[in-house]
C-alpha cells in the first residue's frame, strides 16, 4: 500500500501516492432534494485532502459519505461508488460499521463520550477486542494527539471536564487509538479559539505520517496552511434548488494560486463565500 | 483534458491495479457481535409487544365484560343490594363527577396562582425553590396518606364522611400536577412577549393577565385536564373522606358514593349482579378518565 | 406610588398616562395572592407531615420503635406492629421494579433508539401513556378475574414441580404476592419508561454520532455509549417507578390478600402499608386509629425520602449536560 513510484505520471503532483479511498458520487438524495452531484473525490494516502467550499456546497455530506456516517439520516440516498482498497463501501454486502472501524471520524463540535479521558480512549480498542496493553496504546493516542502532558495527571476525570480544544484533542486520540487507516476531519476547529486551532492543524501535519486524513474546512487560510491537495465544492442553483458539485480539485498550491476555473479563483480572492 | 482530470485518472488507474484488498467490510451474519444485536433487538420487540397485553387485555375486558351490561339503568338506578339483580350505579357517576368539579374548583385557581408566583413574580426565591421541590414530592405522594391526612382535618372535626372531604382529598394530589405543568406553560411564553408588554407599560399584573395568562393557557388546561383524569380514577383518598353512599347525593356533608369505590366494593362480593355492575362501572370510570385525556391532548396540541 | 414625577411633562394630544391607583393597587393585590398561594403549599406539605405525625404520636409514645419490628396486629389484645407490612411494602415493590423497570427500559430503548418510524413510535407511546391512564381499581379487578385465574395453573405447577425453592414456597389460592406485583409492575412501567425516555432524548446528537463514527453497531452504542450516558436519569426513573409502587394502594389492596405474614413465597398472600390503611381505617375504633396513624407515618417517611433520593438524582442528571452544553 505504500507510494508506487514506477506509476507515477510527470507533470503532476509532486510525489503522488497510492489511492486509498476514491469517491464517485453521481447523486445525493435527502428525500426528494439533491444535495450534492457529480463529484468525483480520489484521497490520497498519508497526505491531507482539504475539502473547500461556501456553505451549502455539500463538502461535509460528501466527507461523511466516506465512512456512511450519512446512513444515520433515514431520507439519505447515495447514487456512486465509493472504493475503498478496491471495494465499493456502498455495495449491499458492506456492514457501514466495519467500514467506519477503518475510516475514523472527528467531528466538529468535540463529542467526548461522559466517561474518563482514559476510557474515551480505550473505547474503540475495548470496542474491537483489543487484548494487549490497554494503557500502552491509550498514552500512545494521547501522545499522538498532543495532549498527553496536559491529562497524564487527571485520566480518571470525565472527559467533559476538559476544554473545548482539549476535548476536540481526546476526540482526535479516541479516532486514532485503534489506528484507523483513514481519518476523516470534518471542519474539527470551527468550534475552537485560534491557540486551539493552531495546535490542532500542527497534530494533523503530524498524523499525516500515518495517517490519510479528509479535512472539511470553512477556513481557507487552514487549507492553504494544511492540505496537499484541495477540493473546491461549488453551488449549482440553475435548478431552483442548491445543489453542491465539485468544481476542481488538484494541489493545494495549484488551486490558490493559478486554478482552472473562473468560480475557483473568485472563491479563493473572496469574492464570495 | 485538464491536468487535473489526468491526475485523476492516473490516480484511478492506481487504484484499479492495486492488488487484493486488505481488509473485508462484508457484513457476517454469524459472527457473535451481529448475533447479539440480532437476539436484543428480539427480545426489545417481545418486551415492546408483552408491554401492550395488559392494555389491550383490559380494554377487551371492559368491552366484553362491563359493555355488555351498560344500558340507561345501570348509568340511571342506585345500587342494588346483596341479592338483588338489576341496579346500577347513577348515584356513583353523579358522587365522582361532584367531588372531581369540587377537586378543581379548589386546585385550578390555587395551583396558577402558585404558578404565576413560581414562573413570573419571583422564579429564584427561596420560597419558589422550594415550593417547587415540594410540589415534585408531592407528585409521587401516596395518594391514601392525602386520605388520611383529610380524615384527620375534616372527617373527624365534621364528625361525618362527606363529598366535602372527598373533593379536598381529591384537590390534594391535583395540587401539584395543576402547579407544575402551569409553571412550565407560563415559563414557555417567549421573553419577547412579556418585554413588549412590559415594554408599553404594564404593571405585572397587566402582563400576567394579558399576556402570559392567555398565551399559556393551551399548557395549563391541558395539565388541568390531566389532573382531572387523574382524579377521576383515584379512589385510595376516598375511602375514609368520601366513603360510600347507596343514595343519590342530596347535601356536600353526607357520605358520598364513588365510581372508584363502588367498584373496590362490589369486586369482592360473591354475587354476579354485582360483579358485573363493577365491570360496567369500571367502563364508565375509564371512558370519563379517557374523556379528559383525550381533551387534554386536543387542547396540547393547539399552538399559539 | 401617588405622585408621578411625569405630570409636569406637557402632553397634549397623547393618550400616555400611569397606571391608575386601581391598577396599582390590583397590581400588589394580585401579587400577594400568587404569593400566598405559593405559601400556601408549602404549609399544606408542613400541614400533612404535623398532622400525621401528630395524631401517630399516641400511638408513637405507647409502642415505641417496637412498633416498625413486632409482627401483630391485634385489635382486641391492643398488640400492633407494621413489620409484615414493611416487608411487603418493600418486597412487592422490589419485585415490581425489577419487572417494570427491564420493560420500562426496554420500552425506552425501543421508542428512542430508531427501532421504529416516527409515526408508529407515537402511537406506541400513546400506548404506554394510555397505560398510565387506566385507574387503579380496574386493574384490580383485572387482576382479580382475569390475572389470577391465569397465573394460578403456573403458581400451582411451580409450586408442585419446584416447592423446595423458597420462592415457590406456597401455592397460590387466590390472591397473593405475585399477581400484586404483577400489576404494579404493569403501573409503574409507564413512570419508568417516560422519565427513561426524557433521559435518553436529552443526550446530545453528537454523542450518537461519535459513537457511530468509532464502529459501533446500534446495540454497542446503545449498550456502551447511550445507557452509560443516560444511567443517571435512568436511576432517576427506577427509583421514581419505586416510589410511586410504595404507595399504590388499591390495585394492592385488591390482590395482595391482606394478611399480615411474612413469606418468600411469591405465592403466598401479603400486606402492605398502604392496603393495611385502605383495608383497616374505614372500619377501625380509636384506638387502632391511632396505630394506623404510625403506619400511615412509616409509609409517608418511606416515599418522601425514595422521592427526595429520585429527585435528586434526577438533577443531577440534567446537570450533567448543562455544564457540557
Amino acid at each position: 500500500m505504500n507510494a508506487n513510484p514506477e506509476r507515477m505520471t510527470a507533470g503532476t503532483a509532486p510525489a503522488r501516492n497510492g489511492i486509498v479511498m476514491d469517491c464517485q458520487l453521481e447523486k445525493v438524495f435527502y428525500g426528494d432534494f439533491l444535495a450534492v452531484r457529480d463529484s468525483k473525490v480520489p484521497i490520497e494516502k498519508n497526505k491531507i485532502t482539504g475539502f473547500i467550499g461556501p456553505s451549502g456546497c455539500g463538502k461535509s455530506t460528501v466527507l461523511r459519505s466516506l465512512n456512511r456516517m450519512n446512513d444515520l439520516i433515514p431520507i439519505f440516498r447515495f447514487q456512486g461508488k465509493v472504493s475503498y482498497h478496491g471495494q465499493d463501501i456502498y455495495d449491499k454486502k458492506v456492514d457501514p460499521v466495519v467500514v467506519r472501524r477503518y475510516i475514523g471520524m472527528v467531528f466538529q463540535q468535540p463529542n467526548p463520550f461522559a466517561m474518563s479521558i482514559y476510557d474515551n480512549v480505550a473505547f474503540g480498542l475495548r470496542l474491537n477486542g483489543f487484548k494487549g496493553n490497554l494503557d500502552e496504546r491509550v498514552e500512545k493516542a494521547l501522545h499522538g494527539a498532543a495532549i498527553w502532558n496536559e491529562v497524564k495527571d487527571k485520566l480518571k476525570n470525565s472527559g467533559l471536564s476538559l476544554s473545548g480544544g482539549q476535548q476536540q484533542r481526546l476526540c482526535i486520540a479516541r479516532a486514532i487509538a485503534t489506528e484507523p487507516d483513514v481519518l476523516l476531519m470534518d471542519e474539527p476547529c470551527s468550534a475552537l479559539d485560534p491557540i486551539a486551532t493552531r495546535r490542532v492543524e500542527e497534530l494533523m501535519v503530524e498524523l499525516k505520517e500515518k495517517y490519510t486524513i479528509a479535512l472539511v474546512t470553512h477556513n481557507m487560510q487552514q487549507a492553504i496552511r494544511v492540505a496537499d491537495t484541495t477540493a473546491f465544492f461549488g453551488v449549482d442553483i440553475s435548478q431552483g434548488s442548491r445543489t453542491g458539485y465539485l468544481v476542481e480539485m488538484g494541489p493545494t498550491k495549484k488551486i490558490f494560486e493559478e486554478p482552472e476555473q473562473q468560480l475557483t479563483r473568485q472563491y479563493v480572492r473572496g469574492e464570495f463565500s | 483534458m485538464s491536468a487535473t482530470d489526468l491526475a485523476v485518472e492516473s490516480a484511478i488507474r492506481d487504484l484499479e491495479t492495486t492488488p487484493a484488498p486488505k481488509p473485508s467490510l462484508h457484513r457476517a451474519p454469524l459472527e457473535l457481535r451481529a448475533l447479539k444485536s440480532g437476539v436484543l433487538t428480539g427480545l426489545t420487540w417481545i418486551a415492546a409487544l408483552l408491554a401492550s397485553v395488559p392494555l389491550f387485555s383490559v380494554i377487551y375486558e371492559l368491552v366484553v365484560a362491563g359493555g355488555s351490561r351498560l344500558s340507561w339503568e345501570t348509568l340511571t338506578a342506585l345500587p342494588p343490594s346483596a341479592f338483588d339483580l338489576g341496579g346500577g350505579f347513577g348515584n356513583a357517576i353523579v358522587g365522582t363527577l361532584v367531588m372531581v368539579g369540587i377537586a378543581t374548583l379548589i386546585s385550578l385557581p390555587l395551583g396558577i396562582l402558585a404558578a404565576v408566583y413560581l414562573a413570573i413574580l419571583d422564579p429564584d426565591s427561596r420560597l419558589a425553590h422550594t415550593v417547587r421541590f415540594l410540589a415534585k414530592v408531592l407528585t409521587g405522594f401516596p395518594s391514601i396518606l392525602a386520605g388520611v391526612f383529610v380524615y384527620a382535618v375534616m372527617v373527624v372535626t365534621m364528625k361525618t364522611y362527606s363529598a366535602l372531604a372527598g373533593g379536598v382529598a381529591l384537590a390534594v394530589l391535583m395540587l401539584p400536577t395543576v402547579v407544575l405543568a402551569a409553571e412550565q406553560a407560563m415559563a414557555m411564553v417567549p421573553k419577547k412577549m412579556k418585554d413588549a408588554a412590559y415594554g408599553i407599560g404594564c404593571t405585572r399584573t397587566q402582563v400576567i393577565w394579558k399576556v402570559v395568562l392567555p398565551t399559556g393557557a393551551p399548557g395549563i388546561l391541558t395539565g388541568a385536564m390531566l389532573a382531572i383524569a387523574g382524579a377521576a380514577g383515584n379512589s385510595a383518598p376516598l375511602l375514609f373522606t368520601a366513603l360510600f353512599s347507596d343514595y343519590y347525593l342530596r347535601s356536600l356533608t353526607e357520605p358520598t358514593a364513588s365510581l372508584a369505590i363502588l367498584i373496590f366494593n362490589f369486586s369482592g362480593m360473591p354475587y354476579e349482579n354485582q360483579i358485573q355492575l363493577a365491570w360496567a362501572a369500571s367502563l364508565v370510570l375509564v371512558l370519563i378518565v379517557l374523556v379528559f385525556n383525550i381533551l387534554a391532548r386536543i387542547i396540547g396540541r393547539q399552538k399559539y | 406610588m401617588a405622585s408621578h414625577q411625569f405630570d409636569n411633562v406637557d402632553r397634549s394630544g397623547s393618550v400616555s398616562g400611569p397606571p391608575s391607583e386601581g391598577d396599582y393597587a390590583l397590581d400588589r393585590g394580585f401579587r400577594g395572592i400568587a404569593w400566598f398561594s405559593a405559601a400556601l403549599i408549602l404549609a399544606l406539605v408542613v400541614y400533612i407531615v404535623i398532622e400525621i405525625g401528630g395524631k401517630a404520636m399516641p400511638a408513637i409514645a405507647e409502642h415505641g420503635l417496637g412498633f416498625l419490628t413486632s409482627t401483630s396486629w391485634n385489635v382486641q389484645t391492643g398488640q400492633f406492629g407494621i413489620l409484615p407490612q414493611i416487608w411487603g411494602t418493600l418486597y412487592s415493590s422490589l419485585l415490581a421494579l425489577l419487572l417494570g423497570g427491564v420493560f420500562g427500559i426496554a420500552i425506552a430503548i425501543f421508542l428512542t433508539q430508531d427501532f421504529l418510524p416516527n409515526r408508529l413510535a407515537a402511537v406506541f407511546r400513546t400506548i404506554i401513556e394510555l397505560l398510565a391512564a387506566i385507574p387503579s381499581v380496574v386493574f384490580g379487578l383485572w387482576g382479580i378475574y382475569v390475572l389470577i385465574p391465569l397465573l394460578r395453573p403456573v403458581a400451582n405447577w411451580l409450586h408442585a414441580n419446584f416447592g423446595g425453592v423458597p420462592f415457590f414456597g406456597t401455592s397460590l389460592s387466590g390472591p397473593g404476592l405475585a399477581p400484586a406485583a404483577l400489576v404494579l409492575a404493569i403501573m409503574i412501567l409507564p413512570t419508568v419508561a417516560s422519565i427513561s425516555v426524557d433521559a435518553l432524548r436529552q443526550i446530545p446528537y453528537k454523542v450518537k454520532e461519535a459513537a457511530y463514527g468509532m464502529g459501533t453497531t446500534r446495540w454497542e452504542a446503545i449498550l456502551k455509549v447511550m445507557l452509560p450516558t443516560a444511567s443517571s436519569g435512568i436511576l432517576a426513573a427506577l427509583v421514581l417507578g419505586f416510589g410511586r409502587a410504595l404507595g399504590e394502594t388499591m390495585a394492592l389492596a385488591m390482590l395482595i390478600g391482606n394478611s399480615n405474614q411474612i413469606s418468600l413465597s411469591l405465592f403466598a398472600p401479603a400486606n402492605t402499608l398502604a392496603a393495611l390503611l385502605a383495608s383497616s381505617f374505614p372500619e377501625a375504633g380509636p384506638v387502632e386509629i391511632r396505630a394506623l396513624m404510625y403506619a400511615a407515618l412509616a409509609l409517608l417517611a418511606i416515599t418522601l425520602i425514595v422521592n427526595a433520593v429520585g429527585l435528586a438524582v434526577m438533577k443531577f442528571a440534567t446537570r450533567k449536560f448543562e455544564a457540557e452544553r
